[in-house]
C-alpha cells in the first residue's frame, strides 16, 4: 500500500483544485448576466465546493492529525496550496470564465471517471459523484462556448482572447506529481497524460462547432503543485479565508 | 440584449417523479431551447425530485381571456353534483 503521506498529498491537491475554482465561481453570485446564469454559475461553484469538502474530510483523516476540512481550507497559506495554476487565475469576463470551466471540466470528467474505478474505496466514492457534475459543467460550458464562438463578433473576440490567455495553463494538468506516481502504480490514482486523448476530442469537437481555431501549443506553466503560484492566490485567499480567521471555531 | 431585442421567455414544466404529470413551475429566460432546458434545470431543480423538464416558447401558449370568465367558469359553480363526493365508498376499498 502506498505510504500515507502520498495518499494526504494528493487528496489535499484535488481538494485544492475544486475549492480555488470553486471560489472563482462564486465570485459571479450577484454578478452574474442573467438571473439564469448567475444561478448556473453558482450551482457549479457549488458542486466543486462540494467535490473540496469531500477531499479535505478524506485527506485530514487519512494524515490523522486531527485536520478538518475547515482548518486544511482557512488555515494553510498560499505557499502551501498544491491547486494548478489554471483554477487560481480571475474570473475575468464571463468568456473567460467559461473558457477555463470548459477546458479544466474536460479534463475532469474523464480523470473522476477513471478515478471512480480505482483501489481507495473513499476516492472511488467521491469520484462517482463527481463525474457527474463534470459532465454537466463541460455540457453547459461547451453550450456556451459554441454561442460565444458563433455569435456576435465581440463575443467572438473574447472568447477567442480568453482561449489564447488559458491555453498556456492547460498543460499542467496533464503533469504527473511524485505522490501521484506513486499512487498510480498501487492502481490508485489515474495516469493523468492517458487522459489527454479523450480531452483533445472533447475541446476539438467543441471548438470545430463553435468555429473556433485551437491556440498553437507554447510554452506551459506550472509550479501550483509545489506551491509556486501566481500573485492571484494570495489575494483570493485573503478574502476567503479572512472570515475564519477572525473568528476561528465559528458555526452558523 | 437590449429592449429592442429582449431574450426570449420559455415556460418551464417540471415531472417530480415517474407517473406524475409536469407541472409548470416558472419561467426562463433562453435564446434557444437548448439553453433553456439548462436555465430551467439550474433555477428550478436545485432542491431535487426532478425527473424530466419540459420548455415551451411563452409566445405559443394561447391563454383564456379574463373578460370571459363569467360564462367559462361561472356556469359550473352551481353543478355540485359533478364532483364524485355522493358514493358511499365500502370499507374495504380503504384510503382513496
Amino acid at each position: 500500500m502506498p505510504d500515507r503521506a502520498a495518499t494526504f498529498a494528493y487528496a489535499l491537491a484535488l481538494a485544492d483544485d475544486a475549492l480555488v475554482l470553486g471560489h472563482r465561481l462564486s465570485e459571479w453570485s450577484s454578478h452574474g448576466p442573467t438571473l439564469e446564469e448567475d444561478i448556473a454559475l453558482s450551482n457549479l461553484g457549488l458542486d466543486l465546493i462540494g467535490q473540496a469538502r469531500f477531499f479535505y474530510t478524506l485527506a485530514g483523516e487519512v494524515e490523522g492529525k486531527g485536520r478538518s476540512e475547515d482548518d486544511l481550507a482557512y488555515f494553510r497559506d498560499a505557499s502551501d496550496y498544491r491547486n494548478l495554476l489554471i483554477v487560481e487565475l480571475p474570473r475575468g469576463d464571463f468568456a473567460f470564465t467559461m473558457a477555463r470551466q470548459f477546458l479544466y471540466a474536460a479534463f475532469m470528467h474523464p480523470y473522476f471517471d477513471a478515478l471512480s474505478r480505482c483501489a481507495e474505496p473513499r476516492l472511488a466514492d467521491i469520484a462517482a459523484k463527481a463525474v457527474k457534475e463534470m459532465a454537466y459543467h463541460v455540457r453547459h460550458t461547451g453550450e456556451w462556448m459554441v454561442r460565444l464562438g458563433d455569435g456576435t463578433d465581440e463575443s467572438r473576440r473574447r472568447i477567442t482572447d480568453a482561449l489564447d490567455t488559458i491555453w498556456g495553463y492547460t498543460g499542467e494538468m496533464f503533469e504527473m506529481t511524485p505522490p501521484e506516481h506513486a499512487l498510480l502504480s498501487a492502481g490508485i490514482a489515474p495516469d493523468r497524460t492517458a487522459i489527454r486523448p479523450l480531452w483533445d476530442r472533447t475541446i476539438d469537437h467543441v471548438l470545430r462547432e463553435a468555429g473556433l481555431e485551437r491556440p498553437a501549443d507554447r510554452y506551459m506553466q506550472t509550479g501550483g503543485r509545489t506551491g509556486l503560484h501566481t500573485e492571484h492566490l494570495g489575494h483570493m485567499l485573503a478574502e476567503m479565508q479572512s472570515l475564519a480567521r477572525a473568528h476561528p471555531g465559528a458555526t452558523w | 440584449m437590449s429592449a429592442e431585442n429582449p431574450i426570449p421567455l420559455w415556460e418551464v414544466f417540471i415531472r417530480a417523479r415517474s407517473g406524475l404529470p409536469h407541472k409548470h413551475c416558472g419561467s426562463v429566460h433562453a435564446h434557444d431551447a437548448t439553453m433553456a432546458v439548462q436555465a430551467a434545470r439550474d433555477v428550478y431543480t436545485r432542491r431535487g425530485d426532478s425527473v424530466s423538464i419540459w420548455v415551451v416558447p411563452s409566445h405559443v401558449i394561447v391563454a383564456s381571456d379574463p373578460n370571459d370568465k363569467d360564462q367559462l367558469f361561472e356556469p359550473t359553480s352551481t353543478k355540485a353534483y359533478r364532483h364524485p363526493t355522493f358514493y358511499d365508498i365500502p370499507d374495504d376499498v380503504g384510503h382513496m
